[in-house]
């Protein structure tokens, strides 16, 4: 069983999706480098570090992108956004069953400043828009450099998002929180802290992300499925009631959590027995475990 | 950065067109994509590696990879972050045996 979080990019798109279905987009040898790194003499790869394509998914057809975590932290310079947007159209054109994003980013590379920013605020417009036009867009969140700043707020953007335990979802990562707050504020050498704050059991309970999986390809490939199967069900836009409703819980948990220290507290407050235990569970018992606790669930 | 490139001329081995690419651009990692290409029988080597001063290091590997494998009418692109030669060496011989389909 081959591990998500342990797989490259490239070894994701070829074992999650149907045997042998994936098919790039712009691939490496057409050589879509990077305009910016070559002139701060950095090394450039030659996807700019993002795998685009199409691809079947338990016989559907879908769009997907995957973010190589190894190249500059799966950064977002403007090459490697432009192929994000630029999937994302082709999802309202070619209509596919939906547009997967497998995402493994410290959010905006730094190198590329305001174009790389600029990107990531496109990526945010391009998945609204695909919203918008009635497909579904699910983000997958299991990399060893979790899904940070910028790419963070486009996950959230997405409909779903799933995440194993060792995947990690927020915006500042927890260097960028000490430097600012200091480490009595986040101590970002506490990697149990780190975890528990950031990771994917934390983000289910708090009704961050969907679903929650053990970390193999295989999970994660029926996780994706299965996410695809509910939202076909429904209407995909993002509405108003929608962002009410999010403005809702988002609200609620400052009121109910606001004072809190730790998330172990939170566990505790949302009225899980013994929320010490929970890091040490398995995807499967943790889900039971958070069964009628987790915050946005129906 | 540093730009190196190798040519070793008379190779016996042909590859398939579909061009590949393994390894990813990391910190003691490198890429490596290879390519089947009208060369007059040569292997090309065109490598940027952010490690500048060991253009002799990289010519041993090159030259020991060329003699394991003697590539015809093959153009390989290198981008290096500091990887050492036995990774090198290996990713190298990743990047043919992924053409040749004899990869695990």
């Amino acid at each position: 069983m081959s591990s998500y979080l342990e797989s490259n990019a490239r070894e994701r798109v070829q074992r999650l999706f149907d045997a042998g279905s994936f098919q790039e987009f712009l691939p490496p040898a057409a050589r879509v480098i990077s305009p910016h790194l070559g002139q701060l003499d950095a090394p450039v790869s030659f996807d700019d570090g993002v795998v685009v394509g199409s691809a079947l998914l338990g016989g559907q057809p879908v769009l997907a992108a995957a973010q190589e975590g190894g190249f500059m932290g799966g950064a977002v310079g403007e090459v490697h956004g432009a192929k994000l947007v630029g999937l994302l159209r082709r999802a309202i054109a070619e209509r596919p069953a939906a547009v997967l994003l497998l995402l493994e980013t410290g959010g905006v590379r730094l190198h590329e400043a305001n174009a790389g920013l600029i990107a990531v605020s496109e990526v945010m417009r391009a998945v609204l828009d695909a919203r918008a036009a009635g497909i579904p867009v699910v983000s997958l969140v299991g990399g060893s450099n979790g899904c940070f700043g910028g790419m963070g707020i486009v996950a959230r953007c997405t409909n779903s998002i799933v995440m194993s335990e060792e995947g990690r979802l927020a915006m500042s990562g927890p260097e960028v929180i000490e430097t600012a707050g200091g480490v009595e504020e986040f101590d970002s050498r506490d990697r149990a802290l780190v975890w528990r704050t950031t990771g994917g059991k934390h983000r289910y309970l708090l009704g961050d992300c969907q679903a929650i999986v053990p970390d193999t390809v295989a999970a994660f490939r029926q996780a994706a499925i299965d996410a695809i199967a509910v939202l076909r069900t429904g209407p995909v836009e993002l509405t108003l009631e929608a962002l009410e409703a999010e403005q809702a819980l988002l609200a609620e948990r400052i009121e109910r959590f606001g004072a809190l220290q730790d998330p172990l507290e939170v566990w505790g407050a949302l009225g899980i027995g013994q929320p010490a235990k929970i890091p040490m569970l398995e995807a499967e018992s943790f889900v039971a475990a958070a069964r009628g606790h987790r915050l946005g669930a129906p | 950065m540093e730009t190196l490139i190798y040519r070793f001329e008379n190779g016996t081995r042909e590859l398939p067109q579909q061009a590949q690419v393994v390894g990813v651009v990391s910190s003691g990692n490198l890429e490596v994509l290879i390519e089947a290409a009208s060369l007059d029988g040569a292997c090309v080597i065109e490598i940027k590696t952010a490690a500048v001063g060991f253009g002799a290091t990289w010519a041993a590997v090159m030259h020991d990879f060329y003699e394991r494998w003697k590539l015809a009418d093959t153009r390989i692109a290198i981008n290096d972050m500091g990887a050492t030669p036995a990774v090198v060496s290996l990713r190298l011989d990743q990047a043919v045996e992924t053409m040749l389909g004899t990869s695990a």
